[in-house]
């Protein structure tokens, strides 16, 4: 059967087969790049697509209809735009760091890639660390914001830019939290192991309370790190006009929007290993007829459906909540996140050493 | 007590997001009901008091009722009417003044309504129409009153 295992293992034994394992693994290392910036150019389409017209739907509007059927080639249109137009860099700005700083978000977003399994037996590194790396790379970006509204050398950027490294700094810590519950009850940090921990059933499901609890704390974490509304402060439209890429424009200013989504899909992609599964069929116990028919559906599919339900949700968000005040930003998470999610882990503790758990 | 207080904040809170969400939710599954106007596709019908542009009235024997008073020219606050004047010879063989051209700059006007209100006979009024877009500014200059029109006899 066709399956992305398959190909990636195939492909790797005929370069090893044809080349001296040294070119081998150059030659992969540079497929495995390219595979990334395609998976990231796709991704910025399709999710502008989906956002512009899950919001459109969601405030009774139709959204972009008119390039292409149903308007589905309107991020390309908007994309060649942006690619055409100039990038200008501001007289007063230290010019290094803000050409460097686009770069910076979108690195940092393409190194969290790395132990995300995106198929059974499909991932690009599959480091022992996993969890511990993601949430350590994540915490990059916020270095690539800041220089970018600290580089503009406009009051705006840097409010912007100082708003996001508070907010990212605060709710770095429930994240953390959260992800360490599934830590706790899987006893493991490499994303595969944790992935095959769930193999009788997902860990919202047999880690009940404590960990509904951690999935939502999860959830309203992520959707603050990735600055989105309603905790999009850093950009606050109609406060700081666009935040820390006021002064960007053409191709710059398209590699923080990307930058955001991308970011989004892998906040989702995390939330959907440790907490649904990732590739990981929905498996009930040891209901092996059951199980046997849902194996039939590929992992690839499971991983893509969960990952982007996650990012509905997310979405769904965005155009529902009022943008919080700098104060409630704060408030919400050292008031009402950061203590549940200590009594929380506390409480995940003991379920987990007295094996209250499925 | 603090703690009861406390948990029933997050729990109000909590329970109140989720009626928004709900309520997008409904939206999001029931998107036959676009509430927005397509508007190439159907257009729009404008109110009574919309302004769009000012219109002369013309009735059918091609007749208006501006006195080429210059009322309007006077009350316009940035000079977007000029009117030129003409002296026609009545059957008596009277001179009589009357208007040759109304020559408006919709590029100029700011749509403020001081003309029409000014106006002694009620000769101009807004119009319904919004699409002004031209390719060339000077499309924008207009002549109102129309060819070969004449002020009705009895407008004084």
């Amino acid at each position: 059967m066709i399956s992305f295992e398959y190909i990636a293992d195939n492909i790797d034994k005929w370069l090893n087969n044809t080349f001296s394992p040294w070119l081998a693994l150059t030659i992969e290392f540079v497929i495995v790049g390219v595979l990334c910036i395609g998976l990231f150019a796709v991704l910025g389409l399709v999710l502008i697509m989906m956002e512009r017209k899950v919001s459109a739907y969601m405030q009774v509007r139709l959204g972009p209809n008119r390039v292409g059927p149903k308007g589905m080639f309107q991020t390309v249109a908007d994309t060649l735009k942006l690619l055409v137009k100039e990038g200008l860099t501001p007289a007063g700005s230290d010019k290094f760091l803000f050409n460097l700083a686009p770069f910076v978000v979108m690195i940092a977003a393409m190194l969290v890639l790395a132990p995300i399994a995106f198929a059974k037996n499909f991932q690009i590194w599959d480091i022992n660390i996993g969890v511990l790396y993601v949430s350590a790379v994540s915490s990059i970006g916020v270095i690539g914001i800041l220089m970018a509204g600290w580089a503009s050398n406009n009051k705006y950027s840097l409010l912007g830019a100082m708003r996001s490294g508070a907010q990212i700094v605060s709710y770095e810590l429930s994240a953390g939290l959260s992800i360490l519950v599934v830590v706790i009850f899987t006893g493991d940090l490499s994303i595969s192991q944790i992935i095959e921990s769930q193999q009788t059933g997902w860990w919202i499901f047999r880690g009940h309370i404590p960990m509904l609890i951690a999935f939502i704390i999860f959830i309203i974490a992520v959707t603050a790190e990735t600055n989105r509304a309603p905790f999009d402060l850093a950009e606050a439209e109609s406060e700081l006009t666009a935040g820390f890429h006021t002064e960007y424009s053409g191709m710059k200013f398209a590699l923080f929007f990307l930058a955001e989504y991308v970011n989004i899909f892998i906040v989702c992609a995390i939330g959907a290993t440790l907490f649904l599964g990732g590739w990981m069929p929905l498996h009930i116990g040891n209901w092996e007829a059951f199980n046997s028919i849902m194996d039939w559906i590929p992992s690839s599919l499971w991983f893509v459906g969960k990952t982007f339900f996650l990012i509905f949700v997310i979405m769904w968000f965005r155009w529902t909540f009022p943008r919080l005040r700098i104060d409630q930003l704060l408030n919400l998470e050292w008031k009402y996140l950061l203590p549940i999610s200590m009594f929380n882990l506390l409480l995940a503790t003991l379920i987990a050493i007295q094996g209250w758990y499925f | 007590m603090f703690i009861t207080q406390y948990i029933k904040e997050v729990f109000t809170g909590v329970k109140s997001l989720l009626i928004g969400m709900r309520r997008t939710g409904y939206y999001f599954t029931h998107h036959k009901e676009i509430i927005t106007q397509q508007y190439p596709n159907e257009i729009p019908v404008m109110a009574e008091r919309f302004k769009g542009e000012v219109i002369m009235l013309h009735d059918q024997n091609n007749e208006h009722a501006c006195t080429g008073c210059t009322a309007c020219e006077l009350a316009c606050p940035n000079a977007t009417i000029k009117i030129v004047t003409k002296f026609d010879i009545t059957p008596e063989g009277k001179k009589k003044k009357a208007i040759d051209k109304f020559v408006y700059h919709l590029e100029l006007c700011t749509l403020c309504n001081l003309c029409i209100e000014a106006c002694p006979t009620g000769a101009i009024k807004m119009g319904q129409n919004f699409e002004h877009s031209v390719f060339n500014r000077a499309e924008l200059t207009k002549v109102l009153n129309k060819p070969g029109s004449k002020v009705r006899d009895d407008v004084e």
